[in-house]
């Protein structure tokens, strides 16, 4: 075992592995990329229609209904299912149909939590607002966004963490990433090649676990106590 | 993936019952063995988190970071210790479900209101009675809510466990990817999605049963 | 506030500045009305308070002042101009607004909650700065305070940032829907009092809204009473309310305690002072005694210009060695002028005398016995 984990370490800490196109360098620049890319893509969609859903108090199942389903559907299948797709619209593999899947995997979580997090702006509140004169516009800009930017945050971090887990299953539909350490350590039994690759990609999603907490801290507006984070 | 091949084959569906059968049956009893060690773990952490207060937030964090890694990369660290067996893949799928159900089953216990345990001791009860006909039966509803998380999401990520060599309904949409037919993986999936409704609508029947005075009560998340 | 007659023909003579006319709600699905058919008229400069049992209708009507809620039927004028013409929120920034649990931003602090519609009017910095610090002032916010953000501030300290907030743009108009409904009693009295007072400098045209007959009474120049169904069952000065329920549902809203509270609207200065039996302090214990037989009194007062050293009975002046100044006792309570025949009552009935003693400041004006002020419930 400790013979392994030196294995490990070592695979790590050569520098041959980390240089050239299938080196770690570049799978994870690549893995940090997408899921930038598929997480920005998925917000700038998702966030603007749950804030205005959100807003106004329209279809009170919506979020639940949408929780439910997604939590249903494996992200294996969807990673899976976005190839065919993908290659009908010319896409080809690799990255398209892995870019797909991620969009569509980021969009539930970002969604739904900015819908719950204008809905449970205290109701006094925003009477108050509209009350003293604010128009609908000032209304969300000034009150109901501020004060659900801690939600919004936790479900932009939630797609975030599950987006750079889900990136590892590309590899099994021809794109790079770190998955493919995993993949391809599989497909020739090397041990330490899966291990490191493992390691790469839990680091990875527990950074930004913890770096989404910290923006939250840095963001969430003075005032008000840290709402507690849905999953 | 080429060419224009239909989205499902019935022909294959029909000549692979069997397999099929077998691959359900297979991830049924993954995800059931996943959550029962799971709940019986969570179970025991919750307690310990609950006698002891300043331990929660060290269990959570543990049971947290466990529930961010990825789940192929929770499977990979175990293979070189447990190889591509079943006790891999259930120390991952186990590892899941500890935040979801650690999170319930305390949020449960602590919601029982102390008016109520009071009523018990004046009554005659002790502990372990206490807790097993009184505080438990109370938490249910918070308790079946984090069941249901956790069936649904273990029976998801058992799919990618087949990419560890072993069974379940993920060998149909990995047999898919790998052969360029579509049947196959639409079969896996399809079937994933019925199992998790199947599992969650059965959690959500138990419920009323073990709970109907709760009825009207929302479940937490 | 005051409810002498003098008050009330200057309430007569100023003008309607909200004029509600035939309005009617009915909400969506609801099969019954939430506003019937209501028109008043509410005065320049009077607090005028909407007070009824829950689903009267008392909140609904307020928020279609400003146009929070609209109406279903029937118009609303403010100062004479239709109310629907101008654009809600325009019209929301000319008219203040307090709610129960004041609606305080949370993201804000204090001093920027208080700066909202002046910001929200494009007011300059250094002026919305001036203003924030004036509010304070009068509202009675420490300069401190002004930093904090509204969780850190009690429920009373919040009310105040509240109607600061409410009165930051010097609205001619405040709509107050409950705002001491969440604060304890202690507090609450302190808050209506601050109120009257803030009314006495600012006349403001007030409305209010409470289920509490007590406050309703207490802080209307005018108080509507609303049955369930927004049907306006009596509008009145408090005064004539409880001296004259218009209907059933109007005496039974205004419960038992009815000529108690109409007691504690009438000031002590509007009743005649009587004179009892006085003493100078030098009289010696026969002198003293002679002027009690002289008067058929038990007890006497103790004066010496124009101020009470305390009271005398035949008991103690017997022991009054060499003059009576060496066994009066000194009074333990009395009232002011300025306050009113419940307080009166309260005394008079809790001292041996059976009288309420007045004094304005250290100065004797005279005794309240008790049979007066029930003569006066009477009258």
């Amino acid at each position: 075992m400790i013979d392994f984990l030196g294995d490990v370490l070592a695979w790590l800490t050569d520098p041959a592995n980390w240089e050239g196109e299938r080196g770690i360098g570049n799978r994870l620049v690549e893995h940090v990329l997408i899921s930038v890319e598929t997480v920005a893509i998925a917000a700038a969609i998702a966030l603007p229609a749950g804030i205005a859903i959100g807003h106004s108090h329209r279809w009170p199942g919506l979020t639940t209904g949408v929780v439910n389903i997604a939590r249903a559907i494996p992200s294996f299948a969807v990673v899976a299912l976005a190839l065919p797709f993908a290659i009908r619209l010319g896409l080809g593999i690799g990255y398209w149909p892995t870019f797909l899947a991620l969009v569509l995997l980021a969009l539930p979580p970002i969604f739904t939590n900015a819908v719950t997090a204008i809905r449970v702006v205290e109701p006094r509140v925003v009477e108050a607002a509209r009350g003293l004169g604010m128009r609908e516009r000032e209304l969300l800009w000034q009150v109901e966004i501020p004060l659900a930017v801690p939600l919004i945050l936790a479900g932009v971090r939630v797609a975030a963490v599950q987006v750079v887990a889900t990136a590892t299953l590309g590899a099994l539909v021809g794109w790079g990433g770190l998955g493919r350490f995993i993949v391809d350590g599989f497909a020739v039994q090397d041990n330490v090649r899966v291990f490191g690759g493992a390691l790469l990609v839990a680091l990875l999603a527990v950074l930004t676990e913890l770096g989404f907490a910290a923006l939250s801290r840095w963001r969430s507006p003075r005032g008000v106590a840290q709402t507690a984070v849905a999953r | 993936m080429g060419g224009n091949q239909p989205w499902v084959r019935w022909e294959w569906i029909a000549d692979n019952r069997g397999q099929i059968w077998d691959q359900t049956v297979e991830h049924l009893q993954l995800t059931l063995i996943a959550v029962g060690i799971g709940f019986v773990l969570a179970l025991g952490l919750s307690l310990l988190g609950i006698r002891f207060r300043r331990l929660y937030p060290a269990i959570t964090s543990v049971a947290g970071i466990l529930y961010t890694i990825p789940s192929l990369a929770l499977f990979a660290f175990f293979v070189p210790i447990t190889g591509l067996s079943k006790t891999t893949a259930e120390i991952g799928l186990v590892s899941y479900t500890l935040l979801i159900l650690i999170r319930n089953i305390t949020a449960g216990l602590d919601a029982v209101p102390p008016s109520v345990r009071e009523a018990a001791r004046g009554l005659g009860y002790r502990q372990p009675r206490l807790f097993w006909e009184v505080e438990l039966p109370l938490a249910v509803p918070s308790i079946i809510a984090g069941l249901r998380i956790a069936t649904v999401t273990v029976i998801g990520l058992v799919t990618v466990t087949s990419i560890i060599s072993l069974g379940g309904l993920g060998l149909f949409i990995l047999d898919g990817l790998r052969r360029d037919f579509l049947t196959p993986l639409v079969v896996g999936t399809v079937l994933t999605i019925a199992l998790a409704a199947t599992l969650d609508a059965a959690l959500l029947v138990a419920e009323r049963r073990l709970a109907p005075s709760n009825r009207t009560a929302r479940a937490s998340r | 506030m005051a409810t002498d007659s003098s008050a009330a023909t200057a309430a007569a003579s100023s003008s309607a500045a909200i004029r509600l006319e035939h309005v009617s709600k009915r909400f969506p699905g609801a099969s019954t009305d939430a506003v019937a058919d209501l028109s008043l008229e509410v005065r320049q400069g009077e607090v005028t308070v909407f007070v009824g049992p829950s689903g009267c209708g008392k909140t609904t009507t307020l928020k279609m002042i400003n146009r929070l809620e609209e109406p279903t039927s029937g118009h609303i004028e403010i100062f004479g101009r239709d109310q629907a013409a101008t654009p809600a929120h325009e019209l929301r920034r000319q008219i203040g607004y307090v709610i129960q649990e004041t609606g305080l931003f949370p993201h804000r602090t204090i001093a920027e909650n208080i700066a909202t519609v002046p910001h929200l009017l494009g007011w300059p910095k250094a002026r919305i700065r001036d203003r924030v610090q004036e509010l304070a002032e009068l509202v009675g916010l420490e300069r401190e305070q002004l930093e904090r953000y509204p969780a850190s501030l009690s429920g009373g300290q919040r009310q105040r940032a509240g109607v600061a907030r409410a009165l930051a743009a010097d609205p001619p108009i405040l709509l107050m829907d409950e705002p001491f409904g969440a604060v304890d009693p202690i507090v609450r009295t302190r808050l209506q009092d601050e109120l009257l007072a803030l009314q006495q400098r600012l006349h403001k045209t007030i409305v209010f809204v409470t289920h509490d007959i007590e406050e309703a009474t207490k802080l209307g120049d005018r108080v509507a009473v609303l049955d369930v169904g927004g049907i306006l069952a009596q509008y009145a000065p408090p005064a004539e309310l409880l001296r004259e329920p218009a209907n059933a549902f109007v005496e039974e809203f205004l419960g038992r305690e009815r000529g108690l509270r109409e007691l504690s609207l009438i000031p002590v200065s509007d009743v005649p002072l009587e004179r009892r039996c006085e003493l100078s302090p030098g009289a010696s214990c026969e002198e003293a005694l002679a002027a009690m037989d002289r008067a058929g009194a038990d007890w006497a007062l103790v004066i010496e210009d124009d101020r009470c050293a305390g009271w005398v009975d035949r008991k103690r002046i017997a022991e009054a060695v060499p003059n009576v100044s060496a066994a009066a006792v000194p009074l333990a309570r009395w009232i002011g002028p300025n306050s009113n025949l419940r307080e009166a009552l309260e005394v008079a009935l809790t001292s041996h005398t059976r009288v309420a003693i007045v004094q304005d400041g250290e100065r004797y004006l005279g005794v309240l016995p008790i049979e007066r002020i029930a003569q006066r419930l009477e009258a």
